[in-house]
């Protein structure tokens, strides 16, 4: 799997564990917002890689074009200036839509600092 | 564009100039275009390192909530012409299509309810014609400043 120029914009990197596709956005002048605090906007891309990593990986192979069509993002807490973490869970694939939840954490992933929603369109090769 | 009534205090022309070389904003290039009395229009010209898919050279999705979460965030500081610490609460984007590649998109926000603590906001976003948007966008905003 690779992550498109916008990933490495954000400085994303990938890790493939157990679980899935595990995306890490450490700090950098790129994703500050606010004094102090990670951009809402470099937290939501995060978290819209991290949905499309998960669906593609729940997919398979790589014949399957993903596309959001809208992404609903609820924001916890402010994100520090640390690693930031981020993992989508495919809560259902049909044949032409499917739905992913995300969570983007700190150094806990059960205080989540946001979290998304997304609905993607699927368009199958053949 | 639209020059601001005498007695404003906020100017969202000198803050985003205040942003262009730091964070997020200043990476993506975001650029102020204009504002009325409870909108702004921002400007983010296409960029390859932004590109979310690289076949077709479509702008990734991400770069557009940004331009949205701010053209909306500073939309709120001009209503209420005052500048008041504020954090998203949430955002949802719909991506009505794929912005052309190598078009400016444009993100016009509007906030059109302040209350006590919650401001609500709404906003468009488009690469060239306002009646055939790339996205739109609904969110909230709270004030952090407890009052």
């Amino acid at each position: 799997m690779s992550l498109p120029p916008y990933a490495d914009f954000l400085g994303l990197k990938l890790i493939m564990d157990a679980e899935g596709p595990l995306l890490l956005m450490p700090n950098s002048d790129a994703v500050l917002g606010r004094p102090g605090f990670l951009h809402g906007g470099a937290i939501s891309g995060l978290l819209e890689i991290a949905g499309i990593a998960a669906l593609q990986a729940s997919l398979g192979d790589g014949s399957t074009r993903v596309k959001p069509i809208n992404v609903t993002v609820d924001f916890m807490r402010g994100g520090r200036l640390v690693d930031t973490y981020a993992r989508g869970r495919v809560t259902r694939v049909g044949q032409r839509i499917a739905n992913v939840a995300i969570e983007a954490w700190q150094d806990d992933p059960a205080r989540p600092i946001a979290a998304a929603r997304m609905n993607m369109s699927l368009d199958r090769a053949g | 564009m639209t020059t601001l009534p005498t007695g404003r205090s906020f100017d969202p022309a000198a803050f985003i100039d205040t942003f262009r070389s730091y964070g997020h904003n200043g990476a993506l290039g975001t650029r102020f275009v204009q504002h009325g009395p409870d909108w702004v229009e921002l400007a983010l010209d296409y960029d390859e390192k932004l590109i979310g898919n690289t076949e077709t050279g479509v702008l990734a999705s991400g770069p557009i909530f940004s331009l949205m979460d701010m053209a909306t965030s500073l939309a709120i500081w001009v209503r209420t012409d005052i500048f008041r610490p504020q954090a998203t609460l949430d955002m949802r984007v719909d991506y009505l299509r794929p912005a052309t590649p190598g078009r400016t998109v444009f993100g016009r926000g509007e906030c059109y309810r302040v209350a006590r603590r919650i401001a609500f906001v709404r906003g468009q976003a488009h690469d060239g014609d306002p009646n055939d948007p790339v996205a739109h966008v609904a969110g909230t905003f709270m004030f952090l400043d407890g009052e």
